[in-house]
């Protein structure tokens, strides 16, 4: 790949439980359009668009990418669909880099998002698999004991799930963007919240949101916008199968693959100390050890000691999920693409009160299905 | 007639319907059929000789046909677990229940079963199970001929011995 792509435009809705105001399309749109305004471009302006959801059957619309097609201005352009379950808004993201990167187009459109008011996604988790014992319920009920595996694995104590479920809502409180803000969150509360998949309570796991992000992705001679840009210093995916023998699900081997590969093309050597800010899939609480370590932030076993010395707190020396994260915020498509976004935001100056001062470089971590699929990327306010 | 206020329709939700076959193949017939005799079936892998129950026909890491069949036993350990106490439309099961990852004895992949005939509050990583089969007659090629699974009573299995597995 020789041309750099930076993010030049970025946009989001007001993510919310219900946005019965809008429809999918509108939904989209209102994303494409601040990402537009933002990059100080008009549709027209535009080479190609990619769009990510999550599966289909969640909202029930097949292809819904031939039905938005008008809505996103992409009528007689190329458009790509992308497909990787929960980090699709990843993947969707660097799909879009690549047609930067590959000198294919000047100026990219992308886009994800989840009407999960419009789908029952806990359903479509747990649709009973023909001759399969009908167990599994939603993504909490899949993750819980890989949760519980990991605390076993690292002795880590009880509280430490209750401290990032915390830390990422009163992050959330700087976000106008986020769905949650829970002004009175405290480990008091989320320790008294139900417990739905015993260890994980109601307040460790993510909301069910309505929302959408979008970006404008340019080549190093289209650039434009009210912010500088946001320079791709490395983008990659990963996945492994859901299952083999052997297979460790607590600290799956495409993450660590992944992460080894993008810190490669970023010269990133020791991510806590080269990294201004992450923003990092963490759909239940437990899940910011687990990433911490996968991601080599830390030792194996280490991960809940970061986060309970307050290193990933909003003024911690590497702030994880400075947005409120997928905790605050969770349309499933659009969530890995929000990481992705967030931190384009952060290198660009532009992210107001949940802005870490000075923010040069920043990794954003997007991860789906079984934990078997990655993606991450890594913007720098620096040319590459 | 006369004119009536309504509010306008926004939403509409409509229920809709999916009826399909389906085919289980070579591999995953044999274990099938294997659950209408009360037994569990896998397959070794001639590779790295890691056994999959259910079988499926290839190893996902070696990438050869798997043709080695092996039955095994009703026994296994609970490498982990949560405890479903989460309703949602289509579930079969009443809440809240014990969702168990268990490694049957003998083999190298845990599949995921209900445990019951224990509190939900007692159950414990490494915890021995056994497998309780429904009535002769009412057994079927399908993992509804497993009731459950339940606590054999035999000490807990060591961390070590089911580690890698988790």
């Amino acid at each position: 790949m020789s041309e750099r792509c930076a993010v030049i435009g970025v946009g989001q809705t007001h993510h919310k439980a219900k946005r019965d105001d809008i429809s999918i399309a509108g939904l989209v749109r209102e994303a494409a359009k601040a990402a537009l305004e933002d990059a100080e471009l008009t549709w027209a302006d535009i080479d190609a668009v990619v769009i990510g959801k999550a599966p289909d059957m969640f909202e029930g619309n097949m292809m819904p990418e031939i039905y938005l097609a008008p809505a996103l201005g992409a009528v007689g352009k190329p458009m790509i669909r992308v497909h990787t379950a929960g980090s699709v808004g990843g993947s969707t993201s660097i799909v879009a880099a690549h047609l930067i990167r590959s000198g294919a187009h000047k100026r990219v459109l992308t886009v994800a998002y989840e009407k999960q008011s419009d789908s029952d996604a806990m359903w479509a988790l747990s649709v009973p698999q023909p001759f399969a014992a009908p167990l599994l319920a939603g993504a909490g009920g899949y993750f819980a004991p890989h949760i519980r595996a990991y605390m076993r694995r690292s002795g880590a104590p009880d509280h430490i799930g209750r401290m990032v479920a915390v830390k990422d809502r009163q992050n959330a409180m700087r976000n106008p963007y986020a769905h949650l803000h829970l002004a009175d969150i405290s480990m008091e509360m989320v320790e008294e919240s139900m417990m739905l998949w015993d260890p994980l309570r109601y307040l460790e796991a993510c909301p069910s949101s309505d929302g959408a992000a979008a970006m404008v992705l340019a080549a190093e001679d289209s650039i434009s916008g009210r912010y500088p840009p946001a320079w791709v210093h490395g983008m990659a995916m990963r996945s492994e199968p859901t299952m083999f023998a052997g297979r460790d699900q607590v600290n799956p081997q495409a993450g660590r693959d992944c992460a080894a590969d993008v810190y490669a093309q970023a010269g990133v050597t020791d991510p806590r100390k080269d990294f201004d800010v992450a923003e990092v899939y963490v759909p239940f609480s437990w899940y910011e050890p687990m990433w911490l370590e996968n991601l080599g932030f830390c030792d194996l076993g280490d991960g809940w000691k970061l986060t309970e010395s307050g290193a990933t707190a909003f003024d911690g020396d590497i702030p994880w999920n400075t947005s409120g994260g997928v905790l605050s915020s969770n349309p499933i498509g659009a969530s890995g693409m929000l990481r992705f976004l967030e931190v384009a935001m952060q290198v660009r100056g532009q992210a107001g009160e949940h802005q870490v001062d000075g923010a040069r470089l920043a990794l954003g971590q997007a991860y789906g299905g079984g934990s078997q699929f990655f993606s991450m990327w890594v913007v720098g306010s620096e040319k590459p | 007639m006369t004119e009536t206020a309504h509010e306008p329709v926004t939403t509409l939700a409509t229920p809709i319907r999916l009826d399909f076959d389906f085919t289980p193949g070579v591999a995953q017939s044999r274990f099938l059929k294997g659950l209408a005799k009360a037994t569990f079936m896998g397959q070794r892998c001639s590779v790295c000789g890691k056994v999959y129950v259910p079988s499926r026909g290839s190893c996902p890491t070696d990438g050869v046909p798997t043709t080695d069949d092996v039955e095994l036993p009703n026994t296994g350990v609970v490498t982990t677990y949560c405890v479903v106490n989460v309703p949602f439309a289509g579930q079969s099961i009443e809440i809240p229940y014990i969702c168990a990852q268990i490694l049957l004895d003998g083999a190298n992949i845990s599949f995921m079963g209900l445990l019951q005939e224990i509190p939900t509050d007692q159950i414990r990583m490494g915890m021995r199970v056994e497998a309780v089969w429904v009535d002769e007659a009412e057994l079927t090629p399908s993992l509804s001929s497993v009731r459950y699974f339940r606590p054999t009573g035999e000490p807990d299995a060591e961390y070590d011995t089911y580690k890698e597995y988790l």
